[in-house]
């Protein structure tokens, strides 16, 4: 029952950018979860003290496997034990699956725009996992907005999942790949209306990432004609 | 520093109620907005916080953890409703 | 029951005397806060004390800058157990505003632009123990650390030094102000770990 702490196993853990990993937790009892939902995790110090912190789960449907991605923020309490020091055998506490509002399942049949930023992906993976898995058949566009190419999540299984239900935009802002023919910049509004889901289709839209990337982006389809209703958001902070 | 949403609010307040609130609407005292929880603008300067109305601003509810305690305040929002 | 988190100390907690119980030594300037930066215009800023009587006694930006301004060096503790040794201020004393006021009152609730409160007794702002701080480290109040002008009562926990200070309200008794009637201590001492209910 969700409330209930459980003690996951830590299995593998995998580098995916310089600054971030991904933790696969084996976690008897766990019940699956959506696409889009997260947990809550706890570190215990010796004296007692506890910090906790939400992660969005990368993984999606029923499994004893929880998969997490984080991203390091350097004068944080809990990414950066995460990222550098939490190792294969370490026992983790989870709470979760957590969450019924900035999810997708594949009951839903009408188009989805995702649109994230940094690590604000992790959750849009579990999404595009679950879409593939259920052999569901609704258009699914994503608009993944990075600093550079090495710094995008889950890139490889990205690109391999491209197809005729799926396809990925990048946009990259500080260093492009070799032969891009698009100078690195910011997301803007012009190039967002012309990367998403024609609103006339009426995608439901999930935007998650930095806090102030999320905002902006939000405001911005509003502005385009996008109904507020449609719109899903999950702020990382920043 | 700046802020979060209500979609944090899930696991602490399970603690509080069975089902998941962050899917529940309630009313803003304040303006009288209908909103999700998981639409609230969340300020979470641990060891309180601070919940607020993400139309006018107001705060709906504050929470405050002394050690593992959580005490739930729910000042700034009525009429709670799980969909 | 929770487990222990092998390899994780929180951030450590340091074996020195100058800290109160349960705290660390940061080198940063951690930023809390319970809602929006409010944005003051100095031109529009002002500083009110009202009294039982509803006398108010206010002070515009360059009224303040007027008076005796004192040099603070300062530890400041946080309730989130970081803290600060030796940080320096320049603020205008609450004993220097205070000598106009008349009230028989002992207690206090500070008001911020933005709309946050905390309660202060009387004799926590008096005899050198608090300030209206307008500078941090030789440049003046970031809006994030609550500039234009912050409260500083350095010997209580820091939500006590309410940023963004728009004036004082003296109060027959001691009130709760936003946290503490959300759950954190009436007083904050530090040095008794005062910090919740």
């Amino acid at each position: 029952m969700v409330g209930k702490w459980l003690v996951g196993t830590v299995a593998t853990v995998q580098t995916q950018t310089p600054s971030g990993r991904s933790i696969v937790v084996s976690l008897p009892g766990w019940p699956g979860n959506i696409a889009g939902q997260h947990v809550d995790v706890r570190l215990t110090a010796p004296d007692g003290y506890q910090a906790v912190r939400s992660y969005s789960i990368a993984s999606a449907g029923p499994s004893e496997m929880v998969e997490l991605a984080v991203d390091k923020i350097p004068t944080g309490e809990v990414s950066p034990y995460l990222v550098d020091d939490l190792q294969p055998g370490d026992m983790l506490e989870l709470r979760g699956p957590l969450g019924g509002w900035f999810v997708w399942k594949p009951e839903q049949t009408g188009p989805v725009q995702l649109i994230g930023g940094g690590s604000g992906i992790v959750p849009l993976v579990a999404m595009v996992r679950s879409h593939a898995a259920s052999g569901s058949s609704a258009p699914f566009k994503l608009l993944y907005s990075v600093r550079s190419p090495g710094d995008a999540f889950y890139r490889d299984e990205l690109a391999d999942s491209e197809g005729a239900d799926f396809s990925t935009t990048y946009v990259y802002t500080r260093a492009t790949p070799e032969g891009w023919s698009v100078a690195p910049g910011r997301l803007t509004k012009d190039v967002l209306a012309a990367s998403v889901i024609p609103a006339s289709e009426n995608p439901a839209i999930f935007v998650c990432g930095p806090t102030a990337f999320v905002e902006a982006v939000a405001t911005w389809l509003v502005e385009l004609g996008y109904p507020a209703e449609t719109i899903k958001t999950e702020r990382f902070g920043g | 520093m700046t802020h979060l949403d209500g979609n944090v609010l899930a696991g602490p307040l399970s603690e509080l109620f069975r089902d998941d609130m962050t899917t529940a609407t309630g009313r803003c005292a304040h303006c009288g907005d209908v909103s999700v929880l998981a639409e609230a603008v969340v300020w979470d300067a641990a060891p309180g916080w601070c919940v607020r109305c993400h139309v006018c601003g107001d705060v709906l509810m504050t929470l405050v953890w002394s050690g593992e305690k959580l005490r739930v305040d729910l000042r700034g929002v009525t009429a709670l409703e799980i969909g | 029951m929770s487990i222990f988190t092998r390899g994780f100390s929180g951030r450590g907690r340091d074996n020195n005397p100058d800290l109160p119980p349960g705290q660390y030594l940061t080198e940063d300037f951690p930023v809390l806060s319970a809602g929006p930066t409010p944005e003051i215009d100095t031109a529009d800023w002002q500083f009110t004390i009202t009294n039982e009587s509803g006398k108010r006694y206010s002070w515009t930006w360059d009224q303040l800058m007027a008076l005796k301004i004192d040099e603070v060096g300062t530890d400041i503790h946080c309730v989130t157990r970081w803290s600060k040794l030796g940080t320096s201020w320049r603020g205008v004393s609450l004993d220097t505003l205070f000598e106009e006021v008349d009230t028989s009152y002992e207690y206090t609730m500070a008001h911020s632009y933005g709309g946050y409160t905390t309660n202060v007794p009387l004799a926590d702002l008096l005899d050198g123990k608090a300030w209206i701080a307008f500078e941090f480290d030789g440049e003046p109040l970031d809006p994030e650390h609550g500039g234009p002008a912050r409260l500083l009562v350095p010997h209580l926990y820091f939500w006590k030094s309410a940023k963004w200070i728009r004036g004082l309200e003296m109060l027959p008794q001691d009130e709760p102000g936003f946290w503490e009637q959300n759950g954190y201590h009436m007083y904050g001492d530090p040095w008794q770990e005062e910090r919740y209910w």
